[in-house]
């Protein structure tokens, strides 16, 4: 188990206070201005060194992404926080923001001036207002002790942060959508290229990081990278915030090493699956996205991007879903595609037409009425929509379909010869 | 659009919305977050002003006005207006419930928690009570899915809930009185319930049971 000594994020549940002084004890701000004087290279350097991988989802290099910003730009560069956390499944960015929103801001200016930037917007969603005003309160506590602003901690660095409230659309998670809807418009994906890093927000160079990477990046540098690195396995390296929702007997958020077994993270800090773990039925590891895996896997498989792409799933966002025997899984993933169709922006055909489609043949699926030859069709058309829309959400929409019907499928067939057996009987 | 028109030429619009002098203000703050020549980036917050100061929902005459003062086509403000969930085109309750029925609060009894709101306020999904003081939604996952079945009202998470103490914070509102957030059950945040497992120090600090390996 990760030692406590080895943890980023020392006040995730809000045991001390998230302000400005109780944050300085907690080692933030701890003289940034030498991190800064370090210089843009060799940040980037250190982050690479540092094997950190994007904490939003996809697990992106977070070093090379900082290194795509360019060196000399005419336009103004910008860092934007992506604080629209609205996987099914994840709350963690949450608890940085109502706990420790100083590490978030810290991030911003070192990542910031990484980047060449001189201000950053925070995109938190709408619905969190209380953490939205966290973080705000925040923003004026570091302006008022000059960690913000001109000559931004003594670093010489004039930097600003800015909170920027979404309004309800879990698309804006996507990183182009983000930027569209920052702009005062509909949270619709752009095409890439042009990547956000060459024309962002205005047109202009732009990042975009999860609130988790950002928060983690000054402890990572003043740590150093060996240390991060020396943490879970290669290329998979460091701490991660996990949160472990569903049939647990004590759902929780926890900081753990990368590549922990699934089962030592649900039985050390969740109390185990609810009925015990032979009690398991189907676990979804990293958020609503990423397909389920059935107990046999879920005994030996390590919490990281690649062990879980190994079995044919993904680590996301680390929003372990657990779910025991008592589920009805072709209804929950009924009900997850419902979420999908309900979140599409509507932009792309297979998506928007899609969507819908698959959520009405999964709702008849859950009560049995389809026939057997329907699956083969269903799974056709996840195909169809996977890999052809500009966004993610298209393929993200399939992923669960496909999960369910790759560990599951007899129970559905069963389910399906069972419905027509009993309306032939009637 | 269109599927939105009838609500935006329905009766209950009123004639004509502006921001108070006070909110007028905020508005100047809020877009000088932005470059001079980006106004268009305080959409979104401004909207939301907006609908504060009209009682929980977004009237025609108000995108009107938000467009107005930020200088677009108003067109540009029922676009955002009605893509975004968190803007209620139509008049609510004093009380928005918005009961989260993604999969990890449902797996953890969210139908339950519907049924208790229908039961107490009686009233169907998506409806207003007669009385005019609340209004039940059903949303997708509001990212405290550690903390399942919850809901949000207004600006308040209620977490942990049970049909018993949902149907309590109910009453509660009902009666004029405001309920504590978060955790319905007196658990601490995203911590185990069972006690904390990590942070040894800091939870021997703030006298939490701490039940870690350490």
């Amino acid at each position: 188990m990760l030692k406590d000594q080895d943890r980023i994020f020392t006040n995730l549940f809000g045991l001390e206070s998230f302000g400005l002084q109780a944050a300085r004890a907690r080692g933030d701000w701890d003289n940034t201005a030498a991190i800064i004087a370090k210089g843009r290279d060799a940040i980037i350097d250190e982050m690479k060194q540092s094997g950190m991988r994007g904490r939003g989802g996809a697990g992106f290099p977070t070093g090379l992404k900082w290194s795509f910003m360019p060196k000399q730009s005419e336009k103004p560069c910008y860092l934007v926080v992506n604080a629209d956390e609205g996987e099914p499944g994840t709350c963690k960015d949450r608890d940085i923001m109502r706990h420790d929103p100083h590490k978030l801001i810290e991030g911003c200016l070192i990542a910031g001036f990484a980047m060449g930037a001189h201000a950053a917007y925070i995109y938190v969603r709408g619905e969190f207002y209380d953490e939205g005003s966290s973080v705000q309160k925040a923003i004026d506590e570091a302006y008022e002790a000059g960690l913000l602003g001109k000559n931004a901690a003594g670093s010489g660095w004039d930097f600003d942060v800015y909170l920027h409230r979404g309004a309800g659309a879990y698309l804006c998670g996507e990183e182009t959508a983000l930027i569209e809807s920052l702009e005062g418009k509909k949270g619709q994906p752009r095409n890439k290229p042009p990547f956000p890093a060459m024309a962002g927000l205005y047109a202009c160079p732009t990042t975009v990081n999860n609130v988790e990477t950002i928060a983690a990046a000054p402890t990572i540098l003043r740590r150093g990278s060996a240390w991060f690195a020396g943490l879970g396995r290669p290329k998979n390296n460091g701490t991660k915030l996990f949160c472990i929702s569903g049939h647990v007997n004590n759902p929780c958020n926890v900081e753990e090493e990368m590549g922990i077994p699934l089962k030592e993270i649900i039985e050390k800090h969740a109390g185990g699956v609810r009925g015990g773990w032979d009690n398991l039925l189907a676990v979804i590891p990293g958020g609503s996205s990423t397909p389920m895996l059935p107990r046999e896997i879920c005994d030996t498989v390590l919490m990281d991007f690649d062990s879980l792409r190994d079995v044919k799933s993904g680590l996301g966002t680390a929003a372990i879903i657990v779910m025991d025997k008592s589920t009805d899984l072709v209804r929950a993933i009924a009900r997850l595609a419902r979420f999908y169709m309900h979140e599409s922006c509507g932009q792309c055909t297979p998506c928007r037409e899609g969507t819908g489609w698959m959520w009405r043949v999964m709702e008849r699926m859950a009560r049995g009425n389809a026939k057997i030859e329907e699956i083969d069709m269903l799974l056709d058309v996840t195909k169809e929509i996977e890999g052809h829309t500009i966004c993610a959400h298209g393929d993200a929409s399939t992923w669960p379909i496909q999960g369910l019907f790759r560990h599951f499928r007899p129970t559905v067939e069963q389910r399906l010869r069972d419905y027509t057996a009993l309306t032939k009987a009637a | 659009m269109s599927q939105h028109q009838h609500v935006l030429e329905a009766d209950f619009q009123p004639a004509s919305f502006e921001f108070t002098a006070e909110n007028r203000a905020l508005a100047e703050r809020i877009l000088a977050k932005y470059p001079a020549n980006r106004r268009r980036s305080g959409m979104l917050p401004l909207l939301e002003l907006a609908q504060r100061q009209h009682g929980g929902w977004l009237p025609r005459a108000a995108m009107d006005h938000v467009a107005d003062v930020i200088g677009v086509p108003h067109i540009k403000a029922y676009e955002v207006a009605t893509f975004y969930t968190m803007y209620n085109l139509k008049p609510v309750g004093a009380h928005v419930v918005q009961v989260c029925t993604n999969v990890p609060c449902w797996l953890r009894g969210s139908d339950g928690i519907v049924d208790a709101c229908k039961k107490r306020l009686g009233i169907e999904t998506g409806e207003t009570t007669q009385d005019g003081k609340f209004t039940m939604m059903e949303v997708e996952c509001l990212g405290a899915c550690v903390n399942a079945p919850m809901v949000q009202v207004g600006d308040e998470y209620y977490e942990d809930l049970t049909p018993e103490s949902m149907t309590k914070l109910l009453d509660d509102l009902s009666a004029g009185r405001k309920p504590t957030p978060g955790s319905q059950t007196g658990r601490r945040t995203s911590m185990s319930s069972a006690g904390a497992t990590t942070l040894k120090s800091q939870a021997l600090k703030a006298g939490v049971t701490y039940i870690g390996d350490e």
